[in-house]
């Protein structure tokens, strides 16, 4: 039974568990079901409470393995893979699933290499194929213009990671019950050739695009700099982050963090709205399994009507003080 | 210093068109070139090389016809390439592919590694921390700035979902770099003329002195089962708005509709 269980890698910070540990235990719960086996997670942290690592199998995970270790506050690929290669022989796992986060693109190919595994980046479906209980993976390829379904047929674990946000985070139960194992500390896992140093949080106009439910992204059609500044505005009515365009990042309009596409962020935010964004390939690649997609822009045929939910054809000097307009009156008659 | 760049050959696609009826892009016509991202690695690498000095040798893994863009890269100014071509290296996944290009930068005895985040036609990022898991060396991803650079280490930031975060790894390591890191240069005359020149020497497996059972499509643990067109499966409504009213008509159709998707705020946050 144990060579059949499916693995999450869970992500915590300061104290804290990331959304993307509850959205992978939705998946892997939706495997282990299928293949009638148990759902176990991985926590590598410095400190953690016991009350979040109880959120873990509330979250539907039967086993939460916990290593502990002040060597564990930052997270540093080659310690945390050489954690990873010891659990993976000593337990065996059938499937090991992580976030497509910075971090999770990074441990996870280094693990791969280091335990002999394939790997699946940046994946959005996830089954089990019925004769042969192998895990099908299928990801976005060559700019989301094909859907590629990968296995790993002869290797164990079969290793993905899955695009934040492409998962509704299944309900809490408080009521249900599991087991916390604590691993003990080998003092040769840690790696002392990498240090964190420090991380600048405070940056003004920093911004966690992939974290984000709602992006309103601005482009070329805001024509200049100063235009720039009513996303902003939208984006704050929408409780939502800001995006640009590769020509508006290029343009100096928004910092880099701000990039939706290939060449920056890839997003599945709940609601993508992209403003005088012709829509290049490269963009569409990033935001094409957004949950709804709303376009406005003055060119009926723009690459970005193409995949829209939802377009306004037109001036959008107009339309979006209308839609702020029309925003502020709602809220203000609740 | 030895820097080693891997860059990778893929299809253009900026200019590309959508076909209408499928979604799917035209690709008809579309050439080879250098991977955008590889372009910020080779600059970075030149600005390292600018600074304390060294070599820079650049790589690609290819067919016969990506030694394109390897004399590119020494347009821009680097050193020496090697093009490693072999028909065993043939259908490899990020697994094998890392191990291929691996087994070059040993032979090449490299003290950094330099490389684009990812490739935008595989767009899988796996191969940079592959090379450093297999060449046991320091792994930096996401690198937005080098602050810092000598002989024994590296400091520098990297984009992670919290904000900058400055690390300082031994070398030799592997950089995984994203667009922040440099704005790229132009080929120079001096450097075409000597990409018309350069020997590029090839190196097979057998030159690698690399594991048959680790190469191409054979040694991949990942396998392709299907790949699929995907439909356009959205059924855009789209509402033309051409003066006040429908404009004001415009905006009222979209606010509904987010409503019904329960996307509509309904209050300025005020903390709850």
């Amino acid at each position: 039974m144990k060579d059949r269980d499916v693995w999450t890698l869970s992500e915590a910070h300061n104290g804290k568990l990331k959304t993307v540990s509850f959205e992978l235990l939705s998946r892997g719960r939706a495997l282990a079901d299928t293949l009638g086996s148990r759902l176990c997670t991985v926590v590598l942290s410095d400190s953690l409470p016991e009350v979040e690592l109880q959120k873990l199998i509330s979250h539907n995970a039967d086993i939460v393995y916990y290593v502990n270790n002040p060597c564990l506050k930052e997270t540093v690929c080659e310690t945390f893979a050489n954690i990873l290669q010891f659990l993976v022989k000593e337990y065996t796992p059938h499937v090991l699933l992580a976030a497509a986060t910075t971090s999770g693109r990074s441990i996870l190919p280094y693990l791969a290499v280091l335990v002999h595994t394939g790997l699946t980046a940046d994946c959005t479906e996830l089954s089990i194929e019925p004769e042969t209980g192998n895990l099908l993976q299928t990801r976005p390829a060559i700019g989301g213009n094909i859907m590629a379904t990968i296995k790993t047929p002869d290797h164990r674990p079969q290793m993905a990671t899955i695009r934040p946000k492409s998962t509704r985070i299944l309900s809490e139960d408080t009521t249900r019950t599991g087991e916390i194992i604590q691993v003990n500390w080998d003092p040769a896992w840690f790696d002392q050739r990498v240090s964190v140093l420090e991380t600048r949080e405070d940056i003004g106009d920093f911004v966690s695009l992939e974290e984000a439910d709602i992006v309103i992204s601005g482009g070329r059609g805001l024509k200049k700099r100063d235009n720039f500044q009513i996303i902003q505005e939208l984006a704050e009515t929408f409780g939502g982050e800001v995006g640009a365009s590769r020509d508006a990042v290029d343009r100096g309009w928004a910092n880099y963090p701000h990039q939706v596409g290939l060449s920056g962020k890839t997003i599945s935010p709940r609601l993508y709205m992209g403003i005088g964004i012709s829509g290049a390939v490269q963009h569409l690649a990033g935001i094409k399994t957004s949950e709804c997609i709303v376009a406005v822009n003055s060119d009926e045929h723009a690459n970005l009507l193409q995949v829209a939910d939802f377009a306004i054809v037109g001036d959008l000097f107009s339309i979006v003080p209308e839609i702020l307009r029309q925003l502020g009156q709602r809220m203000n008659t609740i | 210093m030895h820097i080693v760049v891997p860059i990778k050959q893929v299809p253009e696609t900026s200019n590309v068109q959508m076909d209408r009826e499928t979604g799917t892009m035209i690709r008809s016509g579309s050439a080879a070139i250098v991977n955008p991202l590889d372009l910020y690695s080779l600059e970075a690498a030149l600005q390292i090389r600018e600074q304390i000095g060294g070599k820079i040798t650049v790589i690609t893994m290819g067919p016969p016809s990506a030694v394109k863009v390897l004399k590119e890269a020494i347009a821009m100014g680097c050193d020496e390439a090697v093009h490693i071509s072999d028909r065993a290296f043939g259908g490899a996944d990020t697994w094998a592919t890392s191990y291929t290009l691996s087994e070059a930068i040993r032979k090449l005895e490299a003290d950094i590694v330099i490389t684009g985040e990812r490739a935008t036609d595989g767009d899988t990022g796996q191969v940079g921390p592959g090379i450093a898991a297999w060449l046991n060396m320091s792994l930096v991803t996401f690198t937005a700035h080098i602050k810092e650079i000598s002989d024994s280490h590296i400091i520098a930031e990297r984009l992670v979902e919290e904000g900058y975060q400055t690390v300082r790894a031994a070398l030799p390591a592997v950089v995984t770099v994203v667009k922040e890191i440099a704005t790229p240069r132009l080929p120079t005359l001096r450097g075409k003329k000597k990409s018309m020149q350069i020997n590029i020497p090839v190196w097979d497996a057998e030159a690698l002195h690399a594991k048959p059972e680790y190469l191409g499509l054979k040694g991949s643990p990942t396998r392709v089962v299907k790949i699929e067109t995907p439909k356009v499966t959205r059924t855009c409504i789209m509402v033309k708005a051409i003066d006040e009213e429908s404009v004001r008509n415009a905006v009222t159709q979209l606010i509904q509709f987010l409503d019904d998707r329960d996307l509509v705020p309904v209050q300025k946050r005020s903390g709850v």
